[in-house]
């Protein structure tokens, strides 16, 4: 199992079990984690689970590819460490993994 | 000068199930207008997913987004319904009884339609533009805030801030910089997801001096009186400094919204419209609702669900349509009549 914490922008904090395969973004609906939206429902159609990949994993967790940085273009006050969370695969090398929800999804 | 189109059905939304709509109706002889704010015809198929793939539309073990609208639109067109695109549904008007519906169906371009069926297909929701949430937008909106341009004419000798990287984005750059006294191109990275022409068009403006173009985000607003002054910017290097500006367009894609189909007395449960599970009609005889707007206990969100939602709805609207006829039932593989409406016997 994979743990992951979820930050949200007023200092709150949850931390979760991951499982393997599935997404940052699935584990956090699973979870009732708030804050992620996905009304897309994971397609990279939206940008509504938008996350802020903390710094220390920023290396871990790796860029975007071409079609989620289209879709960066939509969220709000995207940042270098802004990645969608429905594009982030949970692997055991994300073992400890801590993103923060925007304030809105848009 | 309002133009009164007289038909058997409206149906609300040309989605996917919307399309499929048009042709359950059209076995049973009843001819349909589809109205749809998109400029296009598929709704969130066509809108979001065209390229995207589908694995789970019975008979299709791949179709894309594109492909199942295409495919529904070759289907059709033996039924020759007509779309009224870039346009949405704003009010409908019971004007019938419960025995025998009739309804007045508003747009926002200024038509109206009797008819005496409406099925509503709209998925989830109506497509909008979204909206940055800057604090305070809502004040310019209208005035020097606009997500889309009604009149280009407007803009002629005012400073204008656009913002967005995509097709909208670099068209009404061009469209308007002849116009604009000057326009800003304002990006959050240097890289487009416009057509490389238009890209390319701009890039050559900027070069020339014409326009500008900053990378950065909108973090505030600075105005008076719903007339903006400047939009404070973050720059792509950290630093913040307000641009001065006029009039701001911002193009951050689509998001769907319920819209007047909340006002229609339909009593919605959780922005969906309740139906029965034999005919899918609402809580108004005569109005059905099918695919994802409609709710019923066991119901899944899937296009294969509209498919068949469409297919019990029409049997009711017959009813209403022809109320004297009687409705055969019949197979599309055997049944000569049906054939000739298709135009392949």
């Amino acid at each position: 199992m994979v743990s992951i914490t979820y930050k949200d922008s007023e200092g709150g904090s949850r931390t979760v079990e991951a499982q393997e395969g599935s997404t940052v973004m699935e584990t956090a609906l699973r979870e009732g984690v708030p804050g992620i939206e996905a009304e897309c429902g994971g397609a990279c159609a939206c940008a509504t689970c938008h996350v802020y990949v903390d710094p220390d994993w920023m290396e871990v967790v790796g860029k975007p590819e071409q079609m989620e940085e289209d879709m960066l273009d939509f969220a709000f006050e995207v940042r270098p460490n802004s990645r969608l969370s429905c594009q982030i695969k949970v692997t055991a090398a994300l073992n400890g993994l801590v993103v923060t929800t925007p304030p809105r999804q848009g | 000068m309002t133009e009164i189109i007289k038909t058997d059905a409206v149906i609300v939304g040309a989605g996917p199930v919307g399309l499929f709509a048009v042709f359950e109706l059209g076995l049973l002889d009843i001819k349909a207008h589809l109205i749809d704010i998109l400029p296009k015809i598929g709704g969130q198929c066509a809108e979001l997913y065209p390229e995207k793939p589908i694995y789970d539309i019975p008979g299709f073990a791949f179709v894309t987004g594109q492909g199942i609208v295409d495919n529904l639109l070759t289907q059709i067109k033996p039924f020759g319904a007509t779309f009224h695109l870039n346009e949405m549904v704003i009010e409908l008007e019971t004007l019938g009884t419960p025995e025998h519906p009739l309804f007045r169906v508003k747009t926002d371009n200024e038509k109206t339609f009797e008819a005496k069926v409406v099925i509503i297909a709209a998925g989830g929701g109506s497509f909008q533009p979204k909206k940055p949430p800057i604090a305070g937008i809502d004040r310019y909106e209208g005035t020097s805030v606009h997500y889309a341009v009604r009149k280009m004419e407007q803009f002629r000798g005012r400073r204008v801030l656009v913002v967005g990287g995509g097709d909208s984005a670099l068209d009404w750059v061009l469209n308007l910089h002849p116009l604009a006294e000057r326009i800003t191109l304002l990006h959050r990275r240097d890289a487009f997801r416009a057509a490389p022409h238009s890209v390319n068009a701009m890039r050559e403006l900027v070069s020339a001096g014409a326009m500008d173009f900053i990378l950065g985000q909108v973090s505030a607003l600075k105005g008076d009186d719903g007339q903006l002054t400047a939009a404070t910017i973050r720059g792509e290097d950290g630093s913040v400094f307000d641009h001065p500006t006029d009039d701001m367009l911002p193009f951050f894609g689509l998001t769907m919204k319920l819209g007047p189909i909340a006002e229609w007395g339909l009593n919605l449960h959780e922005n969906l419209v309740p139906v029965d599970t034999a005919k899918f009609e609402s809580s108004t005889p005569g109005i059905f609702a099918v695919g994802d707007i409609n709710t019923y206990p066991g119901k899944l969100k899937l296009i294969l669900s509209g498919f068949h939602e469409v297919a019990l709805a029409a049997q009711k609207a017959h009813r209403y349509v022809y109320p004297d006829k009687k409705l055969l039932f019949q197979y599309t593989t055997s049944s000569t009549s049906l054939q000739r409406k298709l135009g392949v016997s």
